[in-house]
């Protein structure tokens, strides 16, 4: 059994209002995620990411299509016991405190007001909201409130989370928090269904990944698939070269790119043969000197602007 | 505790920071001041206008709250899209709605109770002031029971107007759903009038349109029954209970339209 699965889902929305026509937010998306997976939903600003979270929340209602969650239709009550939600730049009650909100969230659960307690403390702890608890959320930080969102969505220890956008908000130390949160989930045996435009995230923390642009989806897979990781060639940083011994490593071929950096450094791009070694010992021998030398590999990002900047078409569906 | 409940106790607890039992003080304060001032002036007939002035002042604040709190009650959730994480807990659409309403209720009722009272307080303190050869004057005596039954049709009233602005709520904005709520007051306390409409103008058309406004706006008119207790008249029982059959019936109706619309609505 699939931990999600949709197929042809697709959500219309009417703009414009002497002359409506339908906006296609999502078209057509057939997506099957495993279970145990750590999934990536990745798309520019705009693409449908939020729009299919909310379908499978049965937020909004699809045009067409249908989406299943852990084996049942979407809206399913015993299905949202099994599984959490944090949409994007979550809103809370502002009167309660966080400790109140997560008590509340597991009340609708059916658990006992000491079993409330006990998994209110320990995911407060867990997302690193100390004595902050016991005060109104209106006082809270937007990472302090997404700390909290995300706490809110593991109430129930839940088989499956979504998560909308989870690293929005949080300065690095928080991301990496989040990011060792989302390792932690994915140990339990937990699938973790997340919307990022944020590819290294992605890079570091998926299985597999699904690329959306403009409501449709551009690419599906697993990241070893998408992108070589291979290295591609070296980028190196050289202080004291001058602009003849530059040329000269030019017309050899041991260097095909040059970029003019501060102080006056040059970023050179080196091929992958020959070997960096040799590269270095000519510049050295003509004068400059080491800085840094790093890899380059094709990345996600690389993948995910050809994907996004090959999606064309318009997303109004022209009236008859 | 069902689900319904734990939304309930938020909704009230909601209206408890947000400070809307400090009404209550302002109920007081009018009210101990007016009898103060009304029992300067008038001699005899200040216990009549006192119990006209606190049933109406507890009409009036119920009436506020209902309207005010009830219109914000779901659009407020979907505005600031905390009802995103909510509806993704298990609890169904038609739940969350019931939750919001027994909420408001459960608010109006600790209202209502609480000015009542202070209005049986502030009566008594007037009876235990007047000479008895005046009190003897009076048609009733100043903490009569009877009044309980006008309070008893006001939280009736209350809870249909509460059902109004929730239905209003679950697809419009909270200014046009007051507008459209304090619409349906405005002529539900007129409705007898639309029904005999039709006698008094020729123009079949609007005879029609008034019928069928007629027929599905409440009859605000048949839960005011204030004139008939300050006056001592008597209430029968067989009025009461009718009075409140039709008025839950129309609440169940408001509150399922309401929940269909909500069930099939898109939060965007």
């Amino acid at each position: 059994m699939d931990a999600i699965r949709t197929e042809a889902l697709t959500k219309h929305y009417t703009v414009g209002f002497w002359r409506p026509r339908p906006y296609l937010a999502l078209d057509g998306l057939t997506l099957q995620v495993g279970q145990g997976e750590v999934f990536g939903f990745l798309g520019p600003n705009g693409a449908g990411k939020t729009t299919t979270l909310k379908l499978l929340m049965q937020l909004i209602y699809p045009t067409s299509g249908r989406a299943e969650i852990l084996g049942k239709p979407v809206g399913d009550v015993g299905v949202k016991r099994r599984i959490g939600y944090l949409p994007e730049q979550p809103y809370f009650y502002d009167y309660l405190t966080a400790e109140e909100l997560l008590e509340y969230f597991a009340a609708l659960f059916g658990f006992a007001a000491g079993e409330r307690r006990r998994r209110t403390a320990a995911l407060l702890d867990e997302v690193g909201i100390g004595a902050e608890r016991r005060l109104p959320l209106r006082k809270f930080s937007k990472g302090m409130l997404q700390r909290v969102g995300i706490a809110q969505a593991l109430i129930n220890e839940p088989e499956l989370v979504f998560l909308d956008e989870p690293m929005s908000g949080l300065d690095p130390l928080g991301r990496r928090e989040i990011r060792q949160l989302i390792l932690r989930l994915r140990d339990r045996g937990c699938t973790v269904f997340f919307s990022s435009h944020v590819l290294a995230d992605a890079e570091t923390l998926c299985s597999r990944v699904a690329i959306l642009a403009k409501g449709r989806l551009a690419a599906e897979g697993r990241l070893s698939d998408m992108i070589a990781f291979e290295i591609r060639g070296w980028e190196l940083v050289v202080s004291g070269l001058t602009e003849s011994a530059l040329k000269e490593m030019q017309e050899h071929g041991l260097v095909r790119g040059a970029t003019r950096l501060a102080e006056g450094r040059y970023a050179l791009e080196l091929p992958l043969t020959p070997r960096p070694e040799e590269t270095t010992a000519a510049l050295v021998a003509r004068g400059a000197a080491l800085v840094s030398l790093t890899p380059v590999r094709d990345t996600l990002e690389d993948f995910f602007v050809r994907q996004v900047s090959g999606s064309t078409g318009s997303r109004f569906r022209e009236t008859a | 505790m069902s689900v319904i409940g734990h939304v309930a106790v938020n909704v009230f607890k909601e209206s408890v920071r947000d400070k809307i039992l400090y009404n209550l003080v302002v109920f007081a304060v009018l009210l101990i001041s007016a009898s103060y001032l009304i029992g300067e002036l008038t001699a005899g007939q200040d216990v009549k206008i006192i119990k006209d002035l606190g049933l109406a002042s507890i009409s009036i604040f119920g009436l506020l709250i209902a309207i005010f709190i009830g219109i914000g009650l779901v659009w407020k959730e979907v505005e600031k899209r905390s009802i995103y994480t909510l509806l993704a807990k298990p609890i169904r659409r038609q739940e969350f709605l019931l939750g919001k309403y027994f909420g408001l209720v459960l608010t109006l009722v600790i209202n209502v109770a609480v000015m009542t009272a202070a209005f049986y307080l502030v009566l008594a303190y007037m009876q235990a002031e007047t000479p008895p050869n005046i009190r003897a004057a009076w048609p009733a005596p100043a903490t009569d029971p009877a009044m309980l039954k006008a309070v008893a049709l006001i939280m009736l009233e209350l809870l249909l107007v509460t059902a109004i602005a929730l239905f209003f709520s679950t697809f419009s904005s909270p200014f046009l759903s007051a507008m459209m709520t304090m619409a349906v007051w405005v002529i539900g306390h007129f409705n007898q009038d639309l029904r005999d409409y039709g006698a008094t103008i020729s123009s079949p058309v609007a005879a029609a349109l008034a019928k069928g406004v007629y027929y599905v706006v409440p009859n605000f008119a048949a839960f005011d029954v204030k004139l008939q207790v300050v006056h001592a008249q008597a209430i029968p029982l067989r009025y009461l209970l009718l009075t409140s059959l039709y008025g839950a019936t129309y609440v169940a109706l408001v509150l399922l339209a309401a929940a269909i619309i909500f069930s099939r609505r898109d939060f965007k």
